[in-house]
């Protein structure tokens, strides 16, 4: 059981169970002793939900990644291929079986398709002549992977690409049917809330699937009350901005995969007495990041600017802690104090390695660089000179910043201005061009179409009115001691959260005319609970809405959730799902086209 | 769009520059045309050679034309043709045959000898005559230009070659493909590229396909150029900075750069003139400047950068005038350890005299720090400051000087003090 999937109120220890439980049944299904091919993009989700003591105890005995050539060496029974349905890699893995055979071995061959069979892959392994050599070939349902207690994410790289640039609405399928999956394990959703086109095409599916499914009856009491669709093109800003929360700056500065970080190894080692210092490491410190560790749980979602008084104040928890062992006397005490010796080693040692961390990203944010970047992305968000070629993005090209830094300027201020001017937005396409190289044309034109740096068609720009309907914008936001979702921005509430917190409190009735100005349809949903299970809520109770968003979110938004969930009187608890963890950069990436260039 | 474009044009139409052209037709056409002679004989080194004449195209060493080995085994044999002829043609060996002639012979495979074509002249009419064969035959062209490479290598005639555009630009294309396949994949890539052009784009993204192919032609031709000249060792600046990497494939703006560095002073109608890309290719002036500034900065060419920067006005006065702020100038010369004469000179023409102060005192330019105080007329900032500069300094004495002589105002609250001094 993983610690940390238990904390919340929805137990999505549940989810991880029965997908392990899954797993074992196929890994039974093939008898003996077996040895794993991993497609390497799945070793990640897959750490999630099961370690390899699993595996081992199902009698996976070697494990390797997939390449091509030659199978190494493997003593075993049944070798399995763990892959991705995709066409190249169907390609590999005949190579593989080849090889095996030439070896005269005796082995046999399984495929577990993650997270979806396809008729295509398979017809690709018949035309390489090899799919009469797989004895089990099954499909692993992995949609929905439990990242914390309460976060899900399918870990959909492309999903935004998909919809957006290639009219492509697979994600959307696998999260309808990712929520039936949830839905089976946790109760008919009684209410759908959602904003935007795929927003409504996930729910008509939901929708139909259920139809498709009439006549036996979901019996388990609902956990969840609400399922709030997003489309992440209703709010385009919001990850285009720098994260000021010390988990979103992680993410930002060094990328966080899988709950995972890898940090620079540097002050990170240990100085022990009387060994040399020269063996300073090389390899990079990996973090784990989750909430079953005590004290990140407490900072992770705080802005940067607090996380220092925080730490020294856990420095000073902990220092007294030790400091008992002076005022244990009886051996009762003493025996009491030893016994909690491990978990407050744990937590200095916890308390190290976050004091590094924060240093680490010290260092960025106090530079000029960092501050000068944050100041022009300001006000753009508070819609100064927005229509203007800005100096500073200009200085930057010319300086030849790095071209993503460039591009999430750029995209913000077309963004917050509802398209830029054809003057500027030509401008800034040229020197773009000529600096960085014609090739990013092609990026240029992803961006266009996903409606990020796009020419002004109609000098009518909305943002300003949605961003004092709204509140986006708090002077004096408090980054301390919060009292509003701004503080994730340091001053800027994210737009796809003040929505969640308008329709929980007064309704979105109250924003009708702001919702028609944001792309996509809004709509309410109901689907019928079998009698007897509707939920009699008790005095005080809270109400649980399950928040997805379709294309990404960001770990800002999901401390600006969290943060409406700990709120006194918000009446709410926020889960939170969606097709991918983003922020600006990956976002970006995703949506960048370069071709095979040779390098000179 | 950009204020300086009126400029940019009159200066593009004006009767002073040489409009760089192929032939005297400056037009797409002309252009696009040769560009196809040349792919078209590139070409012929890819695509397998149709037999289609009755005479069978040999090479030197007997083997058929168009296979690759062929190209690099022949080149000892140039000159010992008896060896490897059908015995048939021997007596044909030495004979008196124009350059016309010539090439017809070699380009039906037979012996020829190029003894007689002595002369730079005589080796360039060859050239030409085998240009306007254009058969594509790479094989003659590639003798003529072994012949001509061995006799540029001994003197450093590029000038002459200019002259003849076409012949240069098979010369390089042929004789570089032979060093690097790389140059002609990059050819390749160009012209699909121009064969992009004809699908349907807006008239923007058709522009920058259009600028993208012409950079990357332009760059195969500097890329060649260059690397023939550091080669033979007789152009100084390749041996002082080596070429790190090539330019193919480049962002233009750091072509522009490498153009800046090592092509900076030649004249506006050569393909690496920095001129000649900042106008082909519409660079804005900022850009433009930017980019020269970190150029001959990092040469320490402080006298272009003054060229550069000071424009003469119609009285004949000169004064300097920049795109970008005198405060990033100053910044890209510091980051290029430029001297503190230099530093001094642009720091000076910084508007804002806050700013000027303090940058004046980040770089220690003492003179411009003085001369604001004194024009200030603050005799306490001077007095602080004397404790910077360096004792004996003739600034030192200069601050003396001024805190000595009397001055008619003042602004300063010690101002009877320094009465009582002075009477």
């Amino acid at each position: 059981m993983a610690a940390h999937l238990s904390y919340g109120r929805v137990n999505l220890n549940i989810l991880r169970e029965a997908a392990r439980k899954e797993l074992r049944e196929f890994l039974d299904k093939c008898a003996g002793s077996k040895a794993i091919v991993w497609d390497e993009y799945l070793t990640g989700p897959f750490g999630l939900i099961a370690q390899y003591s699993l595996l081992k105890e199902h009698e996976v005995e070697k494990m390797f990644t997939l390449k091509s050539g030659r199978l190494p060496s493997a003593d075993v029974k049944n070798i399995i291929f763990f892959v991705r349905p995709r066409l190249e890699l169907m390609d590999i893995i005949a190579e593989n079986v080849f090889s095996e055979d030439k070896r005269h071995s005796s082995v046999d061959f399984h495929i577990l398709f993650v997270p979806r069979r396809s008729m295509l892959c398979e017809q690709r392994l018949k035309e390489q002549g090899v799919l009469s050599s797989f004895i089990n070939i099954d499909e692993y349902i992995l949609d929905l992977i439990p990242y914390d207690g309460d976060l899900l994410s399918m870990e959909y790289e492309s999903a935004f690409r998909e919809c957006y640039l290639e009219n492509d609405q697979t994600s959307l399928y696998h999260t309808a049917k990712g929520l039936m999956t949830l839905q089976a394990l946790y109760g008919t959703i009684p209410q759908i809330y959602g904003k935007g086109e795929c927003a409504r095409h996930v729910a008509n599916m939901m929708l139909r699937m259920k139809r498709e499914f009439a006549g036996s009856q979901n019996q388990i009491l609902p956990v969840f009350d609400t399922l709030l669709l997003l489309d992440r093109n209703v709010d385009l800003l919001t990850p285009l901005a720098t994260q000021l929360t010390y988990e979103g700056l992680i993410d930002e500065i060094y990328g966080i995969n899988n709950g995972y970080v890898k940090l620079p190894p540097e002050k990170f080692a240990q100085k022990k007495q009387g060994e040399a210092s020269k063996d300073l490491p090389t390899e990079p410190k990996k973090l784990q990041l989750n909430s079953a560790e005590e004290l990140y749980a407490e900072i992770r979602d705080k802005n940067f600017n607090a996380v220092g008084a925080a730490l020294s104040k856990k420095a000073k928890i902990i220092s007294a802690a030790f400091e008992e062992r002076h005022n244990a006397k009886t051996v009762g005490e003493i025996k009491q104090f030893v016994s909690q010796l491990p978990h407050m080693q744990a937590a200095r040692s916890s308390l190290a390695n976050h004091t590094s961390v924060a240093e680490l990203i010290k260092d960025i944010t106090t530079s000029e660089a960092f501050f000068d970047n944050l100041t022009v992305e300001q006000e753009f968000m508070t819609g100064v000179d927005t229509d203007k070629v800005n100096t500073y993005i200009e200085d930057s090209i010319s300086q030849k910043d790095p071209l993503i830094k460039i591009l999430r300027l750029v995209c913000m201020q077309s963004v917050c201005n509802n398209g830029l001017r054809q003057k500027v937005f030509d401008f800034y396409k040229r020197e773009i061009l000529q600096t960085y190289g014609y090739e990013h044309i092609l990026t240029l034109n992803n961006l266009e179409k996903a409606g990020l740096l796009k020419p002004q068609i109609s000098s009518r720009n909305n943002y300003p009115t949605i961003r004092k309907t709204l509140k986006l914008w708090m002077e004096d936001a408090n980054e301390q001691n919060p009292n509003d979702i701004s503080y994730v921005y340091s001053g800027y509430a994210p737009l796809s959260i003040r929505l969640t917190q308008v329709l929980a409190r007064p309704g979105w009735r109250s924003i009708e005319e702001v919702l028609k100005m944001l792309p996509g349809p809004h709509f309410e949903e109901r689907q019928q609970l079998p009698a007897g299970l509707h939920k009699k809520r008790q005095q005080g109770e809270n109400r649980t809405t399950l928040v997805f968003f379709l294309g990404g979110v960001t770990y800002a938004e999901i401390a600006a959730l969290r943060f409406l969930s700990q709120m006194e009187d918000s009446g709410m608890e926020y889960i939170i799902a969606t097709t991918k963890l983003i922020n600006g950069t990956t976002w970006i990436k995703s949506l960048m086209d370069r071709p095979e260039s040779q390098a000179p | 769009m950009m204020k300086n474009k009126p400029d940019e044009e009159d200066y593009w139409n004006s009767s002073k520059f040489k409009a760089f052209t192929f032939d005297d037709e400056d037009d797409e056409f002309s252009r696009l045309k040769e560009s196809k002679q040349a792919v078209n004989s590139i070409r012929s080194l890819v695509e397998e050679e149709d037999d289609e004449d009755e005479v069978e195209k040999v090479s030197w060493s007997g083997e058929p034309v168009g296979s690759k080995t062929s190209l690099s085994e022949s080149s000892v044999k140039l000159y010992a043709p008896e060896l490897r002829k059908p015995k048939s043609e021997s007596k044909d060996y030495i004979s008196d045959w124009s350059p016309e002639e010539t090439i017809h012979r070699m380009q039906q495979g037979k012996v020829v000898s190029l003894e007689r074509f002595r002369s730079l002249q005589d080796k360039l009419l060859l050239l030409d005559f085998s240009v306007r064969a254009h058969d594509g035959n790479i094989i003659t062209a590639y003798f003529l230009i072994i012949d001509l490479f061995s006799f540029l290598c001994s003197e450093v005639l590029f000038r002459e070659l200019e002259s003849r555009q076409t012949a240069l630009r098979h010369f390089i294309h042929y004789l570089t493909e032979i060093r690097d396949h790389r140059l002609l994949l990059e050819l390749l890539r160009r012209d699909f590229l121009k064969s992009c052009l004809n699908l349907p784009f807006s008239p923007e993204e058709s522009a920058h396909v259009q600028d993208h192919y012409t950079l990357l032609e332009r760059q195969i031709i500097i890329e060649a150029t260059d690397r023939l000249a550091e080669h033979a060792g007789k152009v100084e600046i390749f041996q002082k900075f080596p070429r790190r990497a090539s330019i193919l494939n480049m962002p233009l703006i750091t072509t522009l750069y490498y153009c800046c560095f090592y092509h900076y002073n030649e004249p506006e109608g050569t393909y690496s003139s920095p001129l000649n890309i900042r106008h082909t290719f519409r660079i804005s002036e900022k850009q433009y400047f930017v980019t020269v500034l970190a150029a001959r900065a990092k040469l320490k060419a402080w006298s272009d950068l003054d060229a550069l920067f000071t424009s003469r006005n119609w009285l004949g006065f000169t004064k300097k005038k920049s795109p970008l702020s005198f405060h990033r100038v100053v910044d890209i010369l510091q980051k290029n350890s430029a001297p503190t004469q230099v530093l001094q000179e642009y720091v000076g023409l910084v508007d804002d005299a806050d700013l000027r102060i303090g940058l004046a005192q980040k770089h220690k330019c003492h003179d411009i720090v003085i001369n604001t105080y004194r024009d200030l007329k603050d005799r306490q900032l001077l007095l602080g400051y004397r404790g910077k500069v360096e004792r004996g300094s003739a600034e030192e004495r200069k601050i003396n000087d001024l805190l000595d002589s009397p001055v008619r105002k003042r602004r300063n609250y010690d101002h009877h003090h320094h009465y009582q001094h002075v009477t």
